[in-house]
């Protein structure tokens, strides 16, 4: 039941994704050109509402429905690992045109050479994961 | 009903981004799509060699999941709620022109690049490198656009402010100073 409802969450995900445009390449080429204010609305009201709702549940106290704390980990402190892992994301985010999210969509739609892009991405973890501790953080 | 297949403006995308991530929140969960790569490396056996790969993948089936329903969403969107044809502003097409990328306007994603017929080493490698700094960007920055942009940024996180901005330095770098040399 619950694999159920995670399908469906995942799949409205992936219209948003699909139908916003935020899978588009030349969305994301047209926002680092600063060409057009989409890209920037689209993360700009989703961290405006986002930092209000989280601020109300949280100033509420509000449990999640299995009764645990929401799960707001907050992130280690700290600079090189943010800044340099960043940097590695955005160039990679500047070639393909895809993060993460919008990877798996575009492979449902049916394009092909995005799992080599999905390929690519999980060799990277793999090396991520190799290399950790020889990286700062 | 052509209104069906339009694209969602950013203020129709947006909230609909941040009322699925408090979603998530309220039912336990934290969105983030690039830690499924780790488990997807978890599944593989990745365990046996680095123990960052070691932990209980079947904790995160849930977002696998989730990523499952995120292609389905995409074989919806693209065959029944879209002409999947993406629109930019038409002053970058020029130069788009120049990289041999015509196909603006045209299509969702460059056929040059993504359609299977053109796929050559030159794509391969593009597809594959770009893959990878995504992958392994995000599991050094410990989150991508979803886990530091949405998530992180709601939460007033400032590890994930500095990630976002190394996310466009990277891109800018990327876009303004790399393409020259690689189209």
């Amino acid at each position: 039941m619950k694999t159920l409802l995670y399908l469906f969450l995942g799949t409205i995900f992936g219209i948003i994704m699909y139908k916003s445009e935020a899978a588009s390449w030349f969305r994301i080429y047209e926002m680092f050109n600063f060409a057009s204010f989409h890209m920037y609305g689209i993360m700009g009201s989703a961290v405006a509402i986002g930092i209000v709702g989280v601020q109300f549940l949280k100033k509420k106290n509000y449990k999640a429905l299995d009764g645990s704390d929401l799960s707001l980990q907050p992130k280690e402190k700290g600079i090189s690992r943010y800044l340099f892992g960043g940097i590695i994301f955005g160039l990679g985010w500047g070639l393909a045109g895809a993060c993460p999210g919008p990877m798996y969509t575009l492979a449902g739609v049916g394009y092909i050479s995005i799992l080599i892009v999905i390929a690519g991405a999980v060799l990277g973890t793999f090396l991520y994961g190799l290399l950790r501790k020889k990286l700062p953080h | 009903m052509n209104w069906i297949y339009e694209p969602w403006p950013w203020y129709i995308g947006g909230p609909a981004i941040a009322f699925f991530m408090l979603l998530l929140l309220v039912i336990g969960k934290q969105f983030g799509m690039s830690s499924n790569l780790r488990s997807i490396c978890s599944i593989g056996g990745g365990g046996k060699i680095a123990d960052f790969f070691n932990f209980d993948w079947k904790s995160q089936r849930w977002n696998l999941t989730i990523m499952i329903g995120a292609a389905i969403g995409g074989f919806i969107a693209a065959n029944y709620l879209s002409t999947n044809t993406v629109q930019i502003n038409e002053s970058l097409l020029p130069q788009l022109k120049a990289y041999g990328i015509n196909s603006a306007g045209k299509a969702y994603l460059p056929t040059e690049i993504f359609a299977l017929e053109n796929l050559n080493l030159k794509n391969f490698f593009i597809l594959l490198i770009g893959g990878l700094l995504v992958g392994f960007g995000a599991r050094y920055a410990g989150g991508c656009t979803s886990g530091h942009g949405i998530s992180g940024l709601s939460n007033l996180q400032l590890p994930s402010l500095i990630a976002i901005i190394g996310f466009f330095i990277g891109g800018l770098v990327m876009v303004h100073l790399l393409y020259p040399l690689i189209f």
